[in-house]
């Protein structure tokens, strides 16, 4: 199991997902991958892309204008 | 949304795709402006996607999407939108995706009347010829109004249960949303593109002429139109003034890449010079600066000039009175 980090500051919606699924493509099941960004909406966006794709958040952090968001990549 | 149910409801295996241009309203502007917390920061697709619980992929087409709207063969429609052009663009790309992910058909919402440009009737073929998709392309709600398709012919959808909607009103739609139960839907066609917006559209074609017709852009000069009161004194730079907290936050951002000025000796907004001001324009634009702070109405105001590189300088100014800027400077 590998942990990458994503750096999606300053991108805005849906850039930080495109960015996440081209990310996840890369990525192992059970693998994890921490997001960070400055749009707070990829604390709505991404999770629906996880749950929609089969992927699980394990941990979503909001602070000073900036939203992390640590997932798991699924078996799918 | 209903025309990916009327499918999956007989039982097809149905995926998304969005395609993201650059131009699409979306989240961004909820997303950079601060007056905008109220509404919900979310990308419609997903949602939509999630409401009806299939798997949706969003394609970056930015870079492939400049040539659709800098050489449209089918032209703008009122303002710098090119409909069709960006809808046989779009079914193309879907195409080439469901022959790489062996999918076996295209459907998409589109319902002969809806839109003055791009959903006619005579337009409907263009659309599917032009793409390459043909007959593999499949409108479930107007299906009826159209000759059978491939999926239609093979049995693979059953062209009794789609449908034969047309028109500008969203009525049967409306109703066929309350039949499954969908109290809540994305923004209809239209307005969900800035490149149908007049304002924005204006922005677009003044940096085109700034740039002397050099049409190419990229994503940051897209971005940058959808935020703050852009004004141009001259040919050779404009203003960019945040008109709020998360607009200036935003704007921030960019101080690497553009002269940044703010007033020092009152509250004001961040504003970025674009193209290459003479000293005499940066004092024009320190003018402006000031005269969307709080200093407005001092006589005098201290206004910081940023480089590029991190360099300051302070100027003092007199702000411009509220007729002292020429209507023709605002984009």
């Amino acid at each position: 199991m590998s942990r990458e980090i994503l750096n999606a500051r300053r991108l805005l919606c849906p850039l930080p997902v495109i960015r996440t699924q081209d990310k996840v493509k890369q990525l192992k099941a059970g693998d994890q991958l921490e997001v960070i960004c400055t749009d707070p909406g990829v604390m709505q966006d991404i999770p629906t892309w996880c749950r929609i794709n089969g992927h699980k958040v394990l941990e979503t952090i909001s602070g000073d204008h900036e939203y992390i968001i640590i997932l798991e990549v699924g078996a799918s | 949304m209903l025309a990916a149910k009327t499918i999956m409801e007989q039982g097809v295996h149905v995926e998304g795709i969005n395609f993201f241009t650059g131009f699409c309203v979306e989240g961004h502007t909820h997303a950079i402006r601060a007056n905008d917390k109220a509404k919900p920061k979310r990308n419609n697709s997903l949602w939509v996607a999630e409401q009806l619980g299939m798997k949706l992929h969003i394609v970056d087409v930015i870079e492939e999407y400049k040539d659709v709207l800098i050489n449209p063969k089918h032209g703008y429609g009122a303002h710098m939108n090119p409909c069709l052009d960006c809808k046989i663009f779009m079914v193309n790309k879907a195409k080439q995706w469901i022959v790489e992910n062996d999918f076996d058909f295209i459907i998409t919402g589109e319902v002969i009347g809806q839109r003055p440009m791009s959903q006619r009737k005579a337009t409907m073929p263009i659309i599917s010829r032009e793409s390459g998709a043909d007959d593999l392309l499949l409108r479930p709600l107007c299906a009826k109004n159209l000759p059978a398709t491939l999926p239609e012919r093979e049995g693979w959808v059953d062209r009794e249960k789609l449908h034969d909607f047309s028109g500008r009103s969203r009525k049967p739609q409306m109703a066929m949303a309350e039949g499954f139960g969908f109290d809540e839907y994305a923004q209809p066609a239209g307005g969900c593109c800035f490149l149908t917006d007049a304002s924005y559209s204006s922005k677009l074609v003044d940096l085109w002429k700034a740039r002397d017709g050099d049409k190419q852009y990229d994503l940051d000069d897209v971005m940058l139109l959808k935020v703050g009161r852009h004004i141009r004194p001259e040919h050779n730079f404009k203003v960019i003034v945040a008109r709020e907290e998360g607009e200036g936050r935003f704007m921030q951002g960019y101080k690497k890449e553009f002269i940044t000025l703010h007033c020092a000796s009152h509250a004001g907004p961040l504003v970025l010079v674009d193209g290459s001001p003479s000293a005499e324009d940066l004092f024009l634009a320190a003018r402006i600066t000031a005269r969307y702070g709080q200093g407005r109405d001092a006589e005098q105001v201290d206004v910081s000039i940023a480089g590029k590189d991190g360099s300051e300088m302070i100027i003092q100014v007199k702000p411009f009175a509220a007729d002292e800027i020429p209507q023709e400077w605002f984009i």
